[in-house]
């Protein structure tokens, strides 16, 4: 009987000890926290490289996840606004809701690009604070990186030296391959490109890539074919070298408008897992530039 | 650190101080005492301000930082609205009475779906917020002229923590799967047979819920529920203990990347007293209409359960939802008539004697969205006649056999819609529906419905 007591205490005691459960909206952060966290955290990642995290439903087991979590990552910028609030009401776990210290938006540590003049939505589906869709910029990752170290380091303070020791770790080899990055995507400066989304703000402001078009009219609204005209009459004037879009989004109006211009499509990951090639966080950014490097040369 | 560096100094002062007289010992001890006092203090303002910089630090990587780029203005405390326009155009039989045969007329509101022609639905005006860092509230107004229905009004808990919420005020129960869904959210123009025949429409809760989400992979939550009882099946009986009570369990979760399921039990419990519905008596100087009045204990289970595929999980292009839900009630009560005519049977009141019930139903459908903004969908509704107990020869005295309630008939109904959306926030269905919920009525219906998002709108549930 003792024994069994002894038992059940231990085992109620386990969860204290275990690593941090952490809930990511995108790879991405579940990558970056393992990249600082190492084996302390357990991170799970919500959805994969080929979802769009705006288009996800509130299912079971995204709450049953979350139930469980110590910290939630979510990129933020309403990106996740269609589940992610479902998902921690429903959940009932008090420390991942907005505002604690269980809850991290990577959004609040990224100067935003785009933010809309007005909100109406005759503009499409716009977000207030800006596009979401900063972490095709890998700079971002710094200063995501450091607060999310902070925010580790205050969840699990008995281990907070070590986070720290593993951001600077990760905030050096990152710097590095920044520098790489940058010097290879040199011949891409002022390149001008089409994209089926405006998902590439950010990779656009941090490579000089010159966007001349964009083939959904309004953000989230499938282009007709009035408008899809109406851009190949423009790439005449004004041509373009190719057309980039994301991996998860359907390629039809990508394929009308790359077969009529006669301009390579390059698929670019968003994230990791967005393409065979973009195992983990640098591989992510090795294949983006790869592919751009590849499409100019055709 | 500091014990290792004041032993280093003890140590490299003591080997010299070992050949010297004792005044210079003195002065050597001395000398060490004010040091190590220099040392400490100086460590201890150190420690202060290491303290200090953590956190300052802490405070500023706070969750509010982002907070600060919005501006501070008040009005940025304003509550997320969103209002849903719908309306319809509807093309039926012109029948005086609906009604579904063999079942209890459900007083409780519904949402129109009797008037033919142009007519224009609910318009729901939804305001949320939370409340605090503890509780969220929500109001949900239905609207139509010259009425402002309170679907919902509720707040609920966000920081009670261990898998626990609580909620409380109205709110639609949580039994089965499609009556906590609001109408705009439905995937056909009107509510299932069996939604109809149960509550009228909808079952909501005037009281408390409180709900509690396992820690495990699977999905598992339970939720349990007590509130006044006042919507049908039961009545308003103005009194201090709870009306209804109502369980539930929910089980969940995921098949690869591009399944995800949801299967539910459900149970509620409630009374009646002299719960109303029109009969005819028979009086022999011609058929009067008389209230036939039920009072006892009302029981309904729900299974239900819930299959949607999205290929990779991107419900975008292509996705498919099947949907079915299953019923049993068990009525077991008094039956009674009344009537003011003088040469009715029910004149003043008069008991019928024991009433009870086992009716079974319930509804299977499938949306299938195949290709971006169009779907399609078919839904079948089916609901038995199932048993009724009573003494013929007490009731037939005062009733009319031939009362609908009576007849052993099965109500079905064929429904098929296809419906366009731009976007998230706007919708177009037409639907043909083949009722044939009342005996002898063959009920070709089409509709034509818009719904209309405005604002901020909120996340559906799964």
């Amino acid at each position: 009987m003792r024994r069994l007591l002894i038992l059940a205490f231990s085992l109620l005691a386990l969860p204290v000890q275990a690593a941090l459960e952490v809930f990511a909206t995108g790879p991405e952060w579940a990558a970056l926290a393992k990249e600082i966290g190492g084996e302390r955290v357990n991170a799970w990642p919500a959805t994969h490289g080929l979802q769009d995290v705006h288009r996800i439903e509130a299912r079971p087991s995204l709450i049953a996840r979350a139930r469980r979590a110590d910290l939630v990552i979510a990129t933020g910028a309403e990106l996740e606004v269609g589940w992610l609030p479902v998902v921690l009401r429903e959940s009932g776990n008090a420390a991942i809701q907005p505002g604690k210290a269980g809850y991290f938006e990577a959004a609040a540590h990224v100067r935003m690009l785009d933010a809309p003049k007005a909100l109406d939505r005759i503009h499409g589906d716009v977000h207030a604070a800006g596009n979401p869709h900063f972490v095709t910029d890998a700079r971002v990752y710094l200063k995501i990186g450091e607060a999310l170290a902070s925010r580790l380091a205050a969840l699990d303070a008995a281990h907070a030296a070590a986070y720290q020791a593993g951001y600077r770790a990760f905030a050096e080899r990152w710097r590095v391959a920044l520098s790489r990055w940058e010097a290879e995507a040199r011949p891409l400066r002022g390149v001008p490109v089409v994209v089926q989304h405006d998902a590439f703000v950010y990779l656009e402001d941090w490579l000089g890539l010159r966007r001349v078009a964009t083939l959904e009219p309004k953000p989230g609204v499938e282009p007709g074919a009035a408008y899809l005209q109406e851009v190949l009459a423009r790439l005449a004037a004004q041509p373009a070298r190719m057309v980039l879009r994301p991996a998860y989004q359907h390629d039809a109006s990508s394929r009308w408008i790359a077969e009529r211009a006669k301009l390579p499509i390059v698929t670019l990951p968003l994230t990791v897992g967005g393409t065979a090639e973009a195992k983990d966080l640098y591989r992510l950014f090795d294949d983006t530039i790869a592919r751009l490097l590849a499409a100019l040369k055709n | 650190m500091r014990r290792i560096a004041l032993s280093a100094v003890a140590a490299a002062l003591a080997l010299p101080a070992a050949a010297s007289n004792e005044a210079e010992l003195k002065a050597l001890r001395e000398e060490v005492a004010q040091m190590k006092q220099t040392y400490e203090s100086r460590i201890e303002s150190l420690e202060r301000r290491l303290v200090a910089a953590e956190t300052s630090k802490e405070k500023s990587q706070s969750p509010q930082d982002g907070g600060a780029r919005t501006t501070a203005a008040a009005s940025g405390f304003n509550p997320e609205v969103s209002l849903i326009l719908q309306g319809q155009y509807r093309r039926m039989k012109e029948v005086p009475e609906r009604s579904i045969t063999g079942y209890w007329p459900a007083g409780g509101h519904g949402h129109g779906g009797d008037e033919r022609g142009f007519t224009l639905d609910n318009s729901e005006l939804v305001v949320s917020a939370n409340v605090n860092p503890h509780f969220r509230g929500l109001l949900n107004v239905a609207l139509k002229d010259g009425e402002a229905a309170v679907e919902e009004a509720y707040f609920q808990t966000l920081g009670l923590g261990r898998g626990f919420t609580l909620k409380g005020g109205r709110f639609l129960s949580g039994i089965g799967y499609i009556n906590e869904q609001h109408p705009h959210a439905w995937d056909f123009a009107d509510a299932p047979l069996m939604s109809k025949a149960l509550f009228g429409e909808h079952y909501a809760q005037d009281g408390l819920q409180l709900k509690w989400v396992a820690p495990t992979d699977l999905f598992l939550a339970f939720g349990a529920e007590i509130g006044r009882g006042a919507g049908f099946p039961g009545t308003d009986r103005n009194k201090n203990s709870a009306g209804a009570s109502a369980l539930f369990a929910h089980v969940g979760g995921d098949v690869g990347r591009s399944h995800a399921w949801r299967a539910g039990l459900s149970w509620l419990t409630t009374r009646a007293r002299e719960r109303e519905a029109h009969f005819e008596d028979t009086d022999a100087a011609g058929p009067n209409e008389v209230e036939g009045l039920f009072t006892g204990r009302s029981r309904t289970v729900v299974a239900d359960f819930v299959w949607k595929w999205a290929p990779d999980g991107n419900p975008k292009q292509r996705n498919l939802k099947l949907q079915t839900e299953l019923f049993r009630r068990t009525e077991n009560g008094d039956l009674a008539c009344g009537s003011d005519v003088a040469t009715s049977p029910c004149l003043g009141g008069v008991d019928l004697g024991r009433l009870r019930s086992a009716q079974t139903g319930g509804y299977a459908q499938a949306v299938w969205q195949f290709m971006p903004r169009w779907r399609v969908g078919y839904r079948y509704d089916w609901l038995n006649a199932g048993s009724k107990r009573y003494d013929p020869a007490v009731v037939f005295a005062a009733l009319d056999p031939a009362n609908a309630y009576f007849a052993r008939y099965r109500p079905q109904r064929h429904s098929i819609m296809a419906d366009w959306s731009q976007d998230e926030f706007s919708r177009l269905r037409l639907q043909f529906a083949r009722d044939k919920s009342m005996q002898g009525v063959t009920d070709n219906q089409v509709t034509l419905q818009y719904i209309m998002s405005l604002g901020a709108h909120g996340a559906h549930k799964f």
